[in-house]
């Protein structure tokens, strides 16, 4: 029985293995300055880098924190703050539905809701569409780890006759400040690497651009447009890619899971 | 000696639950007041009616009067947040405020509600307030460290601290050494006769033997009801209600 279940665990970490050990084998190679500093050749000639696509995820991803964490914030606050009300059960409903559409429903929506009325493709919707798929996921975290803070604060914090929307920001949210920081974090590490909302809604862009209002390139999209092309030199760019991205995202994932070790952590 | 708080017909509910039952009572100026009861009796309910806390928990109501210096706290239109400046608590449990420092823990109740304070005279409030918890001499090194770093004592003696920075004139303590080791309850003990020259106390006690060792005067409660009030002295010796007695001598509670 024991057997078993080692071989379950074995089985599951293969994939992982597998994953990590071909992108390190493939990819290593081409992960050099050129590709972080250069941009994308013309076609067929060799050399060129992804830097547009790399600074194009780190625009993307800030912009739609900007857009996103605020709100979720703000909700995680009013759902721990009242619980029982039917505003807030609503919106726990909602948000806890939302962390399950699919996100090329989350692009569409998008395209239809931003792009079409706009006549194209723009940083902004892209980051739109990203903030979309943050909000639950930040809301959600926000509100376990308020709730995670000991009722006694509060009320200390009453008793000291601090009114209580004072009460709520200043200590409780203080409080709770470093499980939200995780929970923001997390968030980044997952829409870090998507890729379907951004294809139709920040498109790609093979040249440099970080205006909010033209199309822009992002690591996920580059690589899916590398990896299915014929050619062999974008190929090899694309495994770089694929590595870098990854990296990025296990070392959020990762970084956040040692800091906060040893503390209380919230249910995922 | 005048009187400082007086609860006239005072009921408190929990829901359906009427957990303090038509209270007349008279807290003396200066002095300290104790409360004992078995547990379930209603004495911290009761004493959270004292500063309006008690209404902060969701479904919870409260009936009658409660006169400081004569006017009635509970009276349309009298901000609860201003009862509780004026009368302070310290809780069962430390609850030193994590993300801050001994020093800011001290200036919190004044900082939070948006008094401005000079440097200079942070300092100055947070050491008379150390100094009045006694808790200066072991934390004036320390005043920048994390408040969760204190013992379990010192960080009672912290919230005491707290308390006493914004000035308050009474203080309700619910039950403040239930949490602690003797050493620690002998200080907080120790601090309840110095504090008394400048504030009331008002402390929820279920040791009797504390309730005997500090306060001036003792009331006791029972499932909701006052059962008995006046002089420690008087009820530990000659209790005038059977009840009073059995639950002294150990027979329930």
């Amino acid at each position: 029985m024991v057997g078993l279940t080692v071989l379950a665990t074995v089985l599951a970490l293969v994939p992982l293995f597998l994953v990590l050990g071909y992108l390190l084998s493939k990819g290593a190679s081409s992960v050099n300055w050129n590709f972080f500093t250069k941009m994308p050749t013309p076609v067929g000639q060799s050399g060129g880098g992804m830097a547009n696509a790399i600074v194009g995820t780190f625009e993307l991803v800030a912009v739609a924190i900007v857009m996103g964490v605020p709100v979720g914030i703000g909700a995680g606050i009013y759902l721990a703050e009242n619980p029982a009300r039917w505003l807030a059960r609503a919106v726990r409903f909602a948000a806890d539905i939302m962390m399950g559409i699919p996100s090329i429903v989350i692009g569409i929506f998008v395209y239809a809701v931003v792009v079409q009325p706009a006549g194209g493709f723009s940083t902004f919707a892209g980051a739109a569409a990203l903030a979309i798929i943050m909000v639950p996921l930040v809301t959600r975290t926000t509100e376990e780890m308020i709730l995670l803070v000991p009722a006694e604060l509060r009320e200390a914090a009453l008793a000291l006759g601090v009114p209580r929307w004072r009460t709520t920001l200043s200590v409780v949210v203080r409080a709770a400040g470093s499980g939200i920081a995780t929970g923001i974090i997390l968030a980044v590490a997952r829409v870090a690497g998507e890729t379907a909302p951004l294809l139709f809604t920040a498109f790609g862009n093979r040249f440099w651009s970080t205006a909010l209002t033209q199309p822009i390139a992002s690591l996920t999209v580059q690589v899916y447009t590398y990896a299915i092309s014929p050619f062999a030199d974008w190929q090899r760019q694309a495994w770089a890619g694929a590595l870098v991205l990854t990296a990025i995202v296990l070392a959020l994932e990762v970084g956040v899971r040692w800091i906060t070790r040893g503390t209380a952590r919230v249910a995922r | 000696m005048p009187d400082k708080l007086v609860a006239r017909r005072l009921n408190a509910y929990f829901g359906s639950n009427h957990a303090v039952c038509d209270i007349d009572v008279t807290i003396s100026a200066n002095q300290v007041t104790a409360v004992i009861g078995p547990s379930g009796c209603g004495k911290s309910t009761l004493v959270r009616c004292f500063n309006r806390m008690h209404e902060v928990v969701p479904g919870a109501r409260t009936g009658g009067e409660v006169l400081l210096d004569g006017d009635d706290i509970y009276a349309p239109g009298v901000d609860p947040v201003d009862v509780r400046r004026r009368i302070g608590m310290v809780f069962q449990r430390p609850t030193p405020f994590p993300t801050m420092s001994v020093a800011n823990n001290v200036a919190a109740g004044l900082r939070l509600n948006g008094v401005a304070l000079t440097r200079a005279e942070r300092n100055r409030i947070v050491e008379q307030s150390l100094r009045q918890a006694a808790l200066w001499d072991e934390v004036k090194d320390r005043l920048n460290r994390p408040g969760t770093s204190l013992s379990g004592g010192q960080q009672q003696r912290l919230c005491v601290a707290r308390a006493l920075a914004v000035k308050p004139e009474v203080l309700l303590m619910d039950e403040p050494c239930s949490a602690l080791d003797p050493i620690s309850t002998a200080r907080i003990e120790e601090l309840l006769l110095e504090l008394k020259e400048n504030y009331t106390i008002v402390i929820v006690t279920h040791n009797m033997q504390q309730a005997a060792r500090c306060s001036d005067f003792t009331a006791f409660m029972y499932t909701g009801n006052l059962i008995e009030f006046g002089e420690t002295k008087q009820i530990f010796t000659n209790p005038a209600r059977r009840e009073t007695e059995d639950y002294i001598t150990g027979r329930f509670g």
